[in-house]
């Protein structure tokens, strides 16, 4: 595994906790917290190395 | 306590969470699955291709190299197979000769998963399925189906567009994972380049003769079901096709390697190398746009009605009828188009012929099928088995 995608697997870490953060934060809205957690799926999967 | 917010949150969490398993779990299976191939009595050794390129070693691209030895020195001759790996008619016959091949005179080296990480790769978004069978006198024998480029767990980012090494071409960002456009590759480039590299390194020292490629093209691409050939293989690629059309009774047309187009096999290996290219296609229905589901049935008996449709109105390049475009008559072509070569460079070379006995003909194939020839790993000795 090179440098640069070392780094992209932490950018992609980053955004997890952030999108994270914001739906934990999210109180009202259902489709914002079904959006957040659609936008999570892919990007969990490719942290745990599946897709 | 629970306010209504967690408990909602939690049902979608559980939700996202059902999802998750629900779609990662087939893809993680079948990213690990292994493909059991009995190495038969012609094997005389197996090799990893990161010998030839040391950037490759402990990498998931990394791929067994089944070299076949003849008791008298000869030519030698490189065949590989799933350089894409959503093209399997290629990994059949590589493996049929994996396990049947006996070499009398020079060498084979056979690379059944040259791009071994497009084989652990999928296309969901077309819907293809995860794996095929192929029924056999012991029962199905089931394979991976993979994809066109090297998955991005291995290589990534991609860049947003590639450019090819050493001639600076241009191609789309997808082509930095195809190994059809890494050659001739760099030992310290992208991962994919380091496997065309480590091909290149290999027919460089070991002197190869003969580099085959095995693809297969969709019915509506013009470059289909013929041999690709530069100027230095065309004479010997001329006289196979007509050899194949006159005793086989199949179509196999030559078409040239473009001098402007790089990054492919049947372009870099000759311009690189002393090795006389030679870049197979069989028509794969399958591939084709404009098909029903990309069903196994699709995959395995190429019958389409809308690609019968089609050839109706003389839109496909091959002939097309009811019969479709079946998997073992493309193993066949496969087949019988490398023993042609294999025999027509010894007809003109005789110092370094090479003599090959055991693999199957086109008719063979298209009479027993392909399964016919794969043998059962639970009856073979462990030591002859190695995994894919």
């Amino acid at each position: 595994m090179n440098v640069i995608m070392i780094l992209y697997y932490l950018i992609t870490a980053f955004i997890v906790v952030m999108v994270g953060w914001n739906f934990i934060r999210e109180k009202k809205s259902v489709n914002d917290m079904i959006l957040y957690l659609l936008v999570l799926i892919p990007l969990v999967l490719r942290l745990l190395r599946v897709k | 306590m629970i306010s209504r917010e967690w408990t909602v949150k939690s049902a979608l969490l559980a939700i996202a969470a059902v999802l998750m398993i629900l779609g990662g779990v087939p893809l993680y299976k079948h990213r690990h699955s292994q493909v059991p191939i009995v190495a038969g009595p012609g094997v005389t050794k197996v090799i990893k291709l990161s010998q030839f390129g040391p950037g490759l070693k402990g990498s998931p691209a990394d791929t067994d190299v089944f070299v076949l030895e003849g008791k008298e020195p000869g030519g030698k001759v490189l065949i590989m197979s799933n350089t894409h790996a959503n093209e399997p008619a290629g990994l059949l016959a590589t493996l049929i000769m994996v396990e049947n091949a006996v070499v009398e005179k020079g060498t084979l080296y056979v690379i059944p998963e040259f791009n071994a990480s497009a084989g652990r790769n999928t296309k969901p978004g077309d819907g293809y399925p995860l794996y095929f069978d192929i029924p056999t006198e012991w029962g199905a024998k089931r394979f991976r189906m993979g994809n066109r480029d090297a998955s991005p767990l291995e290589q990534w980012p991609d860049p947003d567009v590639y450019i090819h090494y050493p001639d600076k071409q241009l191609f789309s960002f997808l082509d930095v994972r195809n190994t059809n456009r890494t050659w001739p590759g760099r030992a310290d480039g992208p991962l994919m380049e380091r496997v065309t590299f480590a091909a290149m390194e290999m027919m460089r020292r070991d002197k190869i003769d003969i580099a085959i490629d095995m693809h297969g093209a969709e019915t509506m691409f013009p470059v289909t079901n013929c041999i690709v050939a530069p100027q230095k293989s065309a004479k010997i690629a001329t006289l196979v096709s007509m050899n194949v059309k006159a005793m086989e009774g199949f179509d196999n047309h030559v078409e040239p390697s473009p001098g402007n187009f790089r990054g492919l096999s049947h372009r870099e290996i000759g311009d690189f190398s002393e090795t006389l290219p030679f870049l197979l296609e069989a028509p794969i229905p399958f591939l084709d746009q404009p098909t029903g589901p990309k069903t196994v049935k699709l995959l395995l008996d190429g019958k389409d009605p809308f690609l019968l449709s089609l050839a109706k109105k003389k839109k496909l390049f091959v002939p097309y009828d009811e019969s479709g475009w079946p998997m073992d008559k493309r193993v066949g072509q496969h087949c019988s188009v490398t023993l042609e070569i294999i025999r027509q460079y010894s007809k003109k070379n005789p110092d370094t012929a090479i003599k090959v006995a055991g693999i199957p003909r086109y008719g063979d194939l298209v009479k027993t099928g392909v399964g016919h020839y794969f043998h059962d790993p639970a009856k073979a000795e462990i030591k002859s088995i190695y995994y894919e």
